[in-house]
């Protein structure tokens, strides 16, 4: 049920207060609702902090429980978690928030041309394949439409990824 | 005689620093003579000494009334030079004028005061306004543009009849309006004035550096034309007035002039012209206080 635990060396992120968007290494518990945590590498300073502000991430260092920060960043760049959590969806997911939110109004308007084109490549595919399978239907060859089906999925894949490329860069 | 002629002879090319020196400097000197005065008219005269004896620290013999006849003020009574405005004012204006008579008595002149007495007194004078600063009339005031608005700034007008259309900015003009342009080719905005605070500025900017903007174009330009010869005709009060605008020549002409260097600009950042033709819209979850312009 539970995946993540707080552990020594458990990665978390801060998601609200004055650290907030930051990682830190959870490095002793004091009690109940706090933690004392340290984030050398990502300029967090050895503090306590509740837990009820920090999400636990997938990532866990070892090190010993009251290691010194000294410690923690060695380990810390051992496994190269600023790496590894740049790699995740999650950190992906609050760096597209970030881009949209900055967006300027001149980047929303090519965003929306670069939607509307790719939006209008994939109807011309699927419009495509509809006519196939309406025509194929009619006439008794089912092998046929299977054969067709893969084939013109194939192009219609390859300008959706060119779109989406063009989409990040329009919001960047 | 001859010793104290030597003795003032000496010092008639010595400039005295202090010129009204009290008398106990200089006791025996006197003024050099009628001669001298004639003869060095362009030296620095020496001044006589005080006229007036001292009784004790500060006070004099002599009266002030008595001293105004000993210094023989009576003889001497200079004037301030003339200023230029002190003689401009000496031209008296012109106060009547000849015209000649038409009419029914036709020939001859007449003579017509210029300023006439006038012809209706009120009974009560117009009170006394009290003072106040810093009341000044329109014209006057300063005119202030907001940070974000620079030349070449896409701006989204927000009232009138081209209202959620994007505008590229040109300068502010002297009352404080902005002058504005589509281009025309573009959105079919026209050179226009806009109010500063009608309008949206956007971050996207355009390289305006280069384009020469007429100078002719000011607020008395752009400013609306009435038509007004009341002549208290009943019936056609209501079709003198313009009711139909038409585009001079010299707008076109403006129009272009400054359209084609923009458009050159405009062209060289890629989709600007399509940004530039869309309008500006809101839309289910669009909050204009959290977007970023």
């Amino acid at each position: 049920v539970f995946k993540r635990f707080v552990e020594i060396g458990r990665v978390a992120f801060i998601s609200f207060g004055p650290h907030a968007g930051k990682l830190v290494a959870i490095v002793d518990v004091i009690d109940q609702n706090r933690a004392l945590v340290d984030g050398p590498c990502s300029g967090v300073r050895r503090q306590a902090m509740p837990f009820k502000c920090m999400q636990l991430t997938d990532f866990v260092l070892k090190f010993p429980h009251s290691a010194r920060q000294k410690c923690v960043r060695l380990a810390w760049q051992k496994e190269n978690i600023n790496e590894k959590w740049a790699a995740t969806r999650w950190a992906k997911k609050i760096e597209a928030r970030e881009k949209k939110a900055k967006m300027t109004d001149f980047d929303r308007y090519k965003v929306m041309k670069a939607k509307k084109m790719r939006n209008r490549i994939i109807k011309h595919e699927m419009k495509k394949l509809q006519k196939l399978a309406s025509k194929k239907g009619k006439k008794p060859e089912k092998s046929e439409k299977l054969e067709k089906a893969p084939k013109s999925e194939k192009p219609g894949k390859a300008p959706k990824s060119e779109k989406a490329q063009k989409a990040q860069k329009a919001q960047k | 005689m001859a010793g104290e002629k030597a003795a003032s002879e000496k010092k008639p090319g010595e400039k005295k620093p202090g010129k009204k020196k009290p008398s106990e400097k200089k006791p025996a000197e006197q003024k050099t003579g009628p001669k001298e005065g004639g003869e060095k008219k362009k030296r620095i005269r020496k001044h006589h000494a005080s006229r007036n004896p001292v009784l004790a620290r500060g006070i004099g013999r002599y009266s002030r009334s008595a001293m105004y006849a000993r210094k023989a003020l009576y003889k001497r009574k200079y004037t301030a030079p003339e200023t230029k405005i002190e003689k401009k004012k000496k031209e008296k204006p012109r106060a009547t004028i000849t015209k000649p008579v038409g009419g029914d008595k036709n020939g001859g002149s007449r003579v017509v005061k210029i300023r006439k007495m006038p012809r209706y007194y009120p009974t009560e004078d117009v009170p006394r306004k009290l003072l106040s600063h810093g009341k000044k009339p329109f014209s006057q005031h300063k005119r202030r543009l907001r940070a974000s608005i620079t030349p070449g700034t896409v701006l989204i007008l927000l009232t009138g009849r081209h209202r959620g259309k994007r505008v590229v900015f040109l300068k502010q003009l002297d009352t404080g309006l902005l002058l504005v342009t589509g281009p025309l080719a573009v959105n079919r905005v026209p050179l226009r004035r806009a109010h500063q605070k009608f309008v949206i500025a956007t971050s996207t900017k355009v390289d305006i550096t280069g384009v020469k903007i007429p100078k002719h174009l000011t607020d008395a330009y752009f400013k609306k034309k009435r038509l007004r010869k009341p002549k208290h005709q009943e019936g056609e009060i209501f079709d003198t007035e313009k009711e139909k605008y038409e585009i001079t020549e010299q707008r076109k002409s403006d129009q272009k002039a400054v359209d084609s260097q923009v458009l050159a600009q405009i062209k060289k950042v890629p989709q600007l012209r399509g940004y530039l033709r869309s309008t500006f819209c809101l839309s289910n979850g669009v909050y204009p206080h959290k977007l970023v312009f």
